[in-house]
């Protein structure tokens, strides 16, 4: 199978590339595997990756045009030649590794985690099953950053606009019946840009790997806010 | 150029679950702590965890810390130390308590309390009916868990240095750590860590094996610095293959599938654990049910074209059961073993999955360097996690147990951290000739010209101890495997990089991990030969029996001469009786 990598090492070139490469494709192989064999052939191509199985949000990379996790992405389910390029939007350190500082201080903005105001029982705080399944769809989010680097207005306004994963992330703690910081958590969020900048372009449900929905949740955040104005 | 150099009050290697639950300790008590890992944070392994942790919390089942005891212990085979065992069995409730009010959003109850699920090894009553104490976030656990540690660290505003890979451990001449050398990945920089306390959290090192549910990253980098720097590791034989991997990839399918009412059948459709172990079936320990998967095959009942599988039956569920409780589960048997679970059996086969072995400590994560049962801790150096040996799992871990020891005793290992540093504030001089000797290793790596590959030694390696230290192990098969991995070791000094680059070089940190496996992997197969009887997950066709006699001890290992010796179990607990050894069946 037929591959053209973008390539880039700052120490020697002068501007990126693209490099073709060609991979033995057997059933039921990855796009990891055919990154990791491309590496065989060539030591000195980067990317990152590690669990190998869509959980630890390593290997998020731009494949014909679209964000995807190298390892949950079948070759069979690929165009040749295939175009695997670093996230768009984002610096590039090397090869396939870019800079992705931006979203994680995006992350922190919305202070993700739980608050808790009342003091804590001895056991378990009481959560409903039906409260619960309020976070799914919200708390499997894996920081692969798929979502966020497809994003237009996070192109355009990453100082700005906090991005679909933030966003989602805000939502996850907003939606739990546990946390107590709701109001501090949507004044936080006023304003044109951190939230509002989102267009509904949906660039990001398509990307998202976990086949989780930061507009929805965006959207969630808009109608919480609504309701809080009447 | 000088080599850049910064201090803490502690320095944590390692930043899956064990590194985190200290670090939080840590932050939350003002001390100055840097947490290192080779990867960002949520990319530790931890976050693959799939089935749940284990606490008598009695929400589904009558249940209480006891009887976890008695289950961890006979699960151990017995070589478990039952001091830790308590302790770990009884902090198991408040610290799972204490991740649910960090906000881990576990699946609930009806009643509003936290879901457990049924694992395999658990029991009500010392040995009676099948208990449900593992405590779930869907088959997301290990996720649920790491995320919501990282989360509490940024509130508590933790020092992290994301992307530095920790490449030796600094000590004086009195053996005491003063730190560690690491490198920025991403600028390709060393950079000396100084500080007062040390802890390895470093995690677990499944990729000795060529089939594993472990990431790429589970090198075993710890246990190997720990070598390196003189002192043991414990218990290394003893490594976990889970029987149920995707056959022929060895991702994982968590037990909680079992758990939930699935079970597992050879080609003539037969459910066969019932002849291996009559009550517990499908959830006996993990030790049993591997080794009843390789015998199925291997007498020639196994699936598929080649016969090398069994079948994990799990369409007899509802299928709301199945979206509901395994999802994860559910996803990963499409992708990677391209069957949808609702309608067909996911092909499993054993896969490496837990090293019970590691480093020595007691029970207040502080490692221990000598075979001296009475024998003192080494001052200022912690380890804890998979990469550590407490030793709480002795010759074979429960489900669910892992979880709960990475996080019960990161979480001591950061309040014993903080009372030494109180009673030690300053810290000790450098000893430059040491640095140098890291410095050396890293240096080495520059060398140029023709050379084996690391990509070639290593896939050379992982076969070797696949084929010479797996699930069943004979004499001449192990001694075999010790000379090959001796001999591996010895084309280490051959292999050479074609990147020399110093921006993100992941050929050079491979060589690296590369080292380390080897490393760990020689204290694998070593320990393994010597010991010459059946436990727990060492099994010896040639040496079928425990025998408590003889060998009712822990193995240490140390690199320089691969030197073995022995050292005392701990049978005595904390405030309750000692479960005295016996046959183990289920
Ligand atoms: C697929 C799978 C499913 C599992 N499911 C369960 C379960 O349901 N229940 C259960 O109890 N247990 C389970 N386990 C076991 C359990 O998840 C692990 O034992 C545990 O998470 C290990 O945690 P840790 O903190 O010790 O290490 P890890 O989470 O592996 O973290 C190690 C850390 O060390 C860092 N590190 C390593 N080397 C270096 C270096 N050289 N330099 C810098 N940093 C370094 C890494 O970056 C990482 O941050 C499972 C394991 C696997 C593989
Ligand atoms: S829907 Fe909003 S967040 Fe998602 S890609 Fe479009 S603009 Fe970005
Ligand atoms: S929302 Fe989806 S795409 Fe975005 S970071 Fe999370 S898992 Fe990745
Ligand atoms: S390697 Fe972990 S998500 Fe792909």
């Amino acid at each position: 199978m037929k591959f053209s990598v973008y390539r880039y090492n700052p120490e020697t070139d002068n501007e990126p590339y693209m490099q073709a490469f060609e991979v033995e494709a057997r059933q039921g192989m990855m796009l990891r595997d055919a990154l990791m064999a491309i590496q065989e052939q060539d030591e000195s191509f980067t990317f990152r990756h590690s669990c190998g199985e869509g959980v630890c949000g390593s290997d998020g990379v731009n494949v014909n045009g679209s964000n995807k996790l190298a390892c949950i992405t079948p070759l069979s389910e690929l165009k040749e030649t295939v175009e695997v390029r670093p996230f768009p939007g984002r610096p590039v350190i090397r090869d396939l590794v870019v800079d992705m500082s931006q979203f994680y201080a995006q992350y922190k903005q919305v202070d993700p985690w739980l608050i808790r105001k009342e003091p804590l029982p001895e056991q378990e705080i009481l959560q409903s099953p039906e409260e619960r399944d309020k976070l799914d769809g919200l708390y499997e989010c894996i920081m692969c950053g798929c979502c966020s680097t497809a994003c237009p207005s996070f192109w355009w306004n990453p100082d700005k606009f906090l991005g679909p994963q933030a966003l989602l992330s805000a939502c996850r703690f907003l939606a739990d019946s546990r946390d107590q910081a709701s109001e501090e958590r949507l004044n936080s969020l006023e304003g044109p840009y951190k939230l509002f900048r989102c267009h509904t372009i949906m660039n990001c449900v398509e990307a998202c790997p976990k086949g989780l929905n930061p507009t929805k949740a965006i959207g969630h955040i808009k109608e919480i806010m609504l309701k809080d104005a009447i | 150029m000088a080599l850049e150099k910064q201090r803490f009050d502690t320095l944590i290697l390692g930043a899956g679950g064990a590194g985190l639950n200290a670090a939080l300790q840590l932050a939350n008590a003002n001390l100055k702590v840097a947490v290192v890992s080779k990867v960002f944070p949520t990319r530790s392994h931890t976050v693959a965890a799939q089935g749940g942790v284990n606490a008598a919390l009695a929400n589904v089942l009558p249940d209480n810390w006891h009887w976890h005891m008695f289950d961890t212990v006979k699960g151990s085979d017995y070589l478990g130390d039952q001091d830790a065992i308590e302790y770990m069995c009884r902090e198991a409730i408040p610290t799972v308590y204490e991740l649910e009010h960090s906000g881990v959003p576990f699946s609930r109850l009806d009643n509003g309390k936290i879901y457990q699920r049924a694992f395999g090894g658990q029991s009500q009553n010392f040995g009676g009916d099948q208990a449900a104490r593992t405590c779930a976030a869907a088959d997301r656990t290990g996720h649920a868990i790491l995320h919501t540690l990282y989360q509490q660290n940024i509130r508590a505003k933790t020092h992290f240095f994301d992307e530095y890979f920790a490449v030796d451990l600094i000590q004086d001449q009195e053996g005491i750590i003063l730190g560690a050398l690491v490198l920025d990945i991403a600028t390709g920089e060393p950079l000396l860590i100084e500080a007062k306390t040390t802890l390895l959290a470093t995690g677990g090192c499944g990729q000795v094996f060529r089939t594993t549910s472990n990431a790429h990253i589970n090198t075993g980098d710890g246990k190997a610095m720990i070598l390196r720097a003189g002192l043991p590791l414990m218990d290394m034989e003893f490594f976990q293959f889970h029987p149920t991997g995707i056959a022929g990839k060895g991702m994982l399918i968590t037990e909680g599938v079992r758990g939930e009412g699935g079970y597992l059948i050879n080609k003539d459709g037969e459910r066969f654990m019932e002849k291996y172990a009559p009550n517990a079936k499908d959830l006996a320990s993990r030790d049993v049910v591997a080794r009843s998967i390789v015998t199925e095959v291997r007498e020639g009942r196994g699936c598929g074209p080649e016969a090398d599988h069994v079948m994990l039956k799990v369409n007899h569920l509802d299928e709301a059961v199945i979206a509901k409780r395994l999802p994860g589960i559910r996803e990963s048997s499409k992708i990677f073993a391209g069957v949808d679970p609702v309608k067909d059996p996911i092909p499993v086969f054993p896969t490496a999955h837990y090293v019970m072995g590691g480093i020595p400590t007691d029970r207040f994560g502080r490692v221990m360097p000598t075979s001296d049962d009475d024998g003192d801790h080494l001052p200022g150096l912690y380890a804890a996690g998979e990469c550590a040996c407490a030793s709480v799992h002795g010759a074979n871990r429960l489900g669910g147990n892992s979880l709960l020891d990475i996080l019960v005793f990161g979480r001591l290992a950061g309040k014993s951290i903080i009372d030494y540093v109180r009673d030690n504030p300053s810290h000790r001089p450098l000893d430059e000739a040491n640095v140098e000797w890291a410095m050396g290793r890293l240096g080495r790596w520059d060398n140029k010209g023709d050379g084996i590959t690391v990509s070639d030694l290593r896939k050379e390696f992982r076969k070797t101890m696949e084929d010479h230290a797996g699930v069943f192990r004979v004499e001449e098969m192990m001694r075999e495997g010790v000379e090959k991995v001796r001999a591996i070791r010895e084309k280490l000094a051959d292999v050479r990089l074609t990147d020399h680059s110093s921006t993100f070089n992941t050929n050079r940190t491979e060589a690296l991990e590369l080292e380390n496996m080897i490393d760990v992997g020689l204290s694998i197969a070593t320990s393994a030969l010597h010991r010459k009887e059946s436990r727990g997950a060492h099994s010896r066709p040639d040496y079928p029996k425990r025998d408590d006699a003889e060998w009712m001890k822990h193995t240490l290992y140390w690199q320089e001469g691969d030197k073995l010796d022995y050292k005392g179990v701990r049978s005595q607990p904390l405030t309750v009786e000692s479960f005295p050894p016996k046959e183990r069946v289920y």
